[in-house]
């Protein structure tokens, strides 16, 4: 069964129209890569995906309450341990194994130092088990990969195919291979044409 | 729910979360007050209650921009709006977050900096009472305007203006109430407004602060 249907979508930045007539679908155990050029729209689109800003045109069907997004910010709180960051996010997604995760991503020796003192990449390896308690079953993640080594980002694709395995999918926005045995939607034909010069993306956009 | 009032309430407590910068505020205008005015106690008598209330607004206006602009910068507002608490109740938790930290200590600590204003001591339950009724309102309004101005790089001006005037009808009707407690009048007519501004500003503005975070949100 289809966890996510995207028909005929547009997007807009700053009421200016970025991709549209972006059509696909994703089932149970599937990925979608997002490749495209900077400024392309992947974020915008993931963002629209996630429902944190409405679409200009088109449908987007999916259950309530089934995306964990992750974006370039982590969510994380220096001044928490690893630990408490991870309870606290499963609490409110209402989901999981905070140790599970941490092992999951090799931080567990680092459980209970504030999240303030670790570098980048283990923010950001920290940001990514939050995907795992969070028990969605669709992942929205934009650029995962950033400031992460090899070693982790091979850790990191084998905790999204375990994810696929489970009946979950994801939707990655990346410049690099992961490896997944994945789709690829390319955005660049779907860049949105010059836009009617009175009201580029509706009037009230401009309120927005 | 509890989990984020939890997790405020821990990152208010540890280092560089602020928690006690608003009594230390209200402590030092309580105290710079008869530095101005003069020690007397026919001067400070009379104003005591305005600059106790005044001092709790501008309190509690220290801390708002950090309820949702913190958690704007690194991403944790995006993650609340896509997790399955409701914004109105994320915006609700957040401002009894902000309450606990800021209007609660401000009560406790208000009778003894009454004495430092010559308030007298008949006045001092009618002091707690307002306080109690009324901070609550100040929370919630200010939450409102942090959720305005929650994208805006040096919101914290643009924060106070905006909220300030909406604090009008609890500072004149905790002052007033406070006014007739100190001269052993009825409290009942200000008490009873001060706790309908109350009622209705937690009723309807988490509705209105969720709907200002959806538009900066996008």
């Amino acid at each position: 069964m289809s966890l996510l249907a995207v028909h005929d979508l547009a997007v807009a930045r700053g009421g200016l129209r970025t991709v549209e007539g972006i059509s696909f679908s994703l089932a149970a155990g599937q990925a979608l890569i997002l490749r495209g050029p900077n400024g392309i729209g992947k974020t915008t689109l993931l963002r629209t995906v996630a429902g944190l800003q409405p679409p200009v045109t088109g449908r987007i069907e999916m259950a309530e309450d089934a995306v964990a997004y992750a974006a370039h910010a982590d969510g994380l709180k220096g001044a928490l341990t690893l630990t408490e960051n991870l309870h606290f996010w499963a609490q409110v997604f209402g989901g999981g194994d905070v140790a599970g995760a941490l092992a999951a991503m090799d931080l567990a020796a680092l459980a209970d130092r504030p999240a303030a003192a670790l570098s980048a990449g283990q923010k950001r390896r920290l940001g990514l088990a939050r995907l795992v308690v969070s028990r969605r079953p669709l992942w929205v993640l934009d650029e995962p990969t950033v400031s992460l080594d090899a070693a982790s980002v091979s850790r990191f694709a084998d905790m999204v195919r375990g994810h696929l395995g489970q009946g979950g999918a994801a939707l990655i926005a990346t410049h690099i291979d992961l490896g997944l045995d994945a789709r690829v939607l390319d955005l660049t034909p779907f860049r949105a044409r010059a836009a009617p010069a009175a009201r580029p993306a509706g009037f009230n956009e401009a309120f927005a | 729910m509890i989990a984020l009032l939890k997790r405020d309430l821990r990152l208010a407590i540890r280092a560089g979360g602020g928690f006690g910068l608003g009594v230390a505020f209200f402590l030092i205008l309580c105290a710079l007050v008869p530095f101005g005015v003069g020690p007397d106690t026919s001067a400070l008598q009379p104003i005591a209650a305005g600059i106790l209330w005044l001092g709790a607004l501008l309190a509690c206006l220290l801390s708002l921009d950090r309820i949702f602009a913190l958690d704007h910068e690194d991403g944790s507002l995006d993650l609340l709006a896509t997790s399955p608490l409701p914004l109105e109740g994320a915006v609700a938790v957040k401002a009894l977050a902000h309450w606990i930290t800021t209007g609660l200590p401000l009560i406790v600590a208000a009778p003894l900096f009454g004495i430092l204003l010559h308030l007298p001591t008949a006045a001092i339950p009618s002091l707690l009472t307002s306080l109690l009724l009324g901070t609550p309102a100040l929370s919630m309004l200010g939450a409102f305007g942090a959720a305005v101005t929650v994208g805006l790089r040096r919101g914290g001006l643009l924060l106070s203006l905006l909220v300030l005037p909406l604090y009008i009808p609890t500072l004149i009707f905790g002052t007033e109430m406070i006014r007739r407690g100190q001269e052993g009048g009825a409290t009942a007519t200000p008490l009873l407004f001060l706790a309908g501004i109350t009622a209705g500003v937690l009723a309807l503005v988490p509705f209105a602060a969720a709907a200002a975070l959806r538009v900066n949100l996008r």
